[in-house]
């Protein structure tokens, strides 16, 4: 299996090269994407299915759709992107030696690090968490905290934002390419079946709320790109809006009260309700993360009050 | 020094590890080099995927597969797709052909 692993560290650092070195705004948003696809491959390898489901979706998905949108708003001039093998032979080999040294010092580090792991103590403390899955069991009770302050994280990257300029709207396609609205509707419902499958296994198997909410954001995308969402854009429901943006984080916010006054700890949910904690937090933060990365592809606050 | 290389017959961590390095000593050369706003946030995305990757090759200890790193690495994807939205917004802010505010 060494031979997958060569295969796969070659595909990435090529993709990842040609990302960072070619010439072409377009190739290295298309490189950027393929990088991590590749990376999604080499997460299976390494037995984190979690982390391999959330980069396919998240990673190459939604990134590099960010990235094509926001391209294609670009004036021509900033479109060019110069190769970066322009330079002084001194220069390049500066660079050069800097790579090497970087590399060899943080390999040697890596390799020689300490493993300690805290697979004993997940495994203790399991049976307690409401979940089965461990990675689901720190994601949403052991280190709830954690994925509380990363819903806040997401807000605010909404808010600031929205704080910059007017929503951008959604480039008009329905003449160029007629079939793409109708299409990007026909395959919504593959969307919300992946998504409420993966809420489902999210407690006991590879899956959980940060997979489905990157695939549900991804048809919500394809349905807001292809002008398909108007109500997101309408002043009248702004407040709503921005009352289910925050849904996710207030929800969040409440279980961990609760558990302060159930429990004497902020965050210490009792072992007889966590499971059905869990399965409601994992909802509450699934639709909200989803609904947040739809509106970063808005570029700017919708509607026209404030 | 003998440490490194007695452990080193290229296993596939020892392999893993020596492409998040490479990846991390190339994206960070780029960050500071690239001409392009663009271009060093490319290479911001690429070096955060490296430093998942050295992190979730620390997960795998000889007691089996750690999940903290894994979560850790879940939220940081989030988070990094959130950094990349907001440099994109403020990039558009600039440089959009009719500034729409």
């Amino acid at each position: 299996m060494l031979i997958v692993d060569l295969l796969l560290a070659l595909a990435a650092l090529v993709t990842a090269g040609q990302c960072l070195l070619l010439p072409g705004l377009f190739r290295a948003v298309a490189n950027l994407m393929a990088f991590g696809l590749v990376m999604a491959l080499i997460w299976v390898r390494l037995e984190a299915p979690d982390v391999a489901l959330a980069e396919a979706a998240i990673g190459a998905g939604i990134t590099g759709a960010l990235l094509l949108t926001a391209a294609g708003q670009l004036p021509a001039s900033q479109r060019t992107l110069q190769s970066m093998a322009s330079g002084a032979t001194r220069w390049k080999i500066f660079i050069f030696v800097m790579v090497v040294l970087i590399t060899g010092s943080l390999w040697m580090t890596v390799l020689a690090l300490p493993k300690p792991g805290l697979v004993a103590e997940v495994a203790v403390v399991l049976p307690d968490s409401g979940a089965e899955h461990a990675v689901t069991a720190i994601l949403l009770n052991l280190r709830g905290i954690d994925t509380l302050l990363e819903v806040a994280v997401m807000l605010c990257a909404v808010a600031a934002i929205w704080s910059l300029q007017k929503a951008i709207p959604p480039p008009a396609l329905g003449d160029a390419y007629p079939g793409l609205p109708t299409l990007a509707r026909w395959l919504h419902p593959l969307f919300l079946l992946t998504f409420s499958y993966f809420l489902w296994q999210g407690t006991h198997a590879p899956g959980g709320a940060f997979p489905a909410a990157a695939v549900l954001g991804a048809g919500g995308v394809l349905l807001l790109l292809t002008g398909s969402i108007v109500w997101m854009h309408q002043g009248a429901y702004n407040l709503l809006l921005r009352w289910l943006l925050a849904a996710g984080l207030l929800f969040f916010l409440a279980t961990a009260l609760s558990g302060l006054l159930m429990t004497g700890t902020l965050y210490g949910l009792p072992p007889r309700f966590a499971s059905t904690f869990i399965i409601a937090i994992e909802v509450a933060t699934a639709l909200s993360i989803a609904l947040m990365l739809m509106t970063f592809y808005l570029f700017g606050r919708p509607g026209r009050r404030l | 020094m003998r440490f490194v290389f007695t452990d080193m017959a290229l296993t596939s961590d020892a392999l893993y590890t020596l492409l998040g390095a490479l990846l991390v000593a190339m994206a960070l050369v780029s960050v500071f080099t690239a001409r392009h706003l663009i271009r060093r946030l490319l290479a911001l995305n690429i070096l955060s995927s490296a430093v998942f990757l050295l992190l979730v090759v620390t997960a795998r200890t000889s007691s089996g597969i750690d999940p903290v790193p894994h979560a850790l690495v879940l939220t940081g994807i989030v988070v990094s797709v959130s950094t990349t939205a907001v440099v994109l917004a403020l990039y558009l802010r600039r440089y959009r052909r009719n500034p729409p505010c």
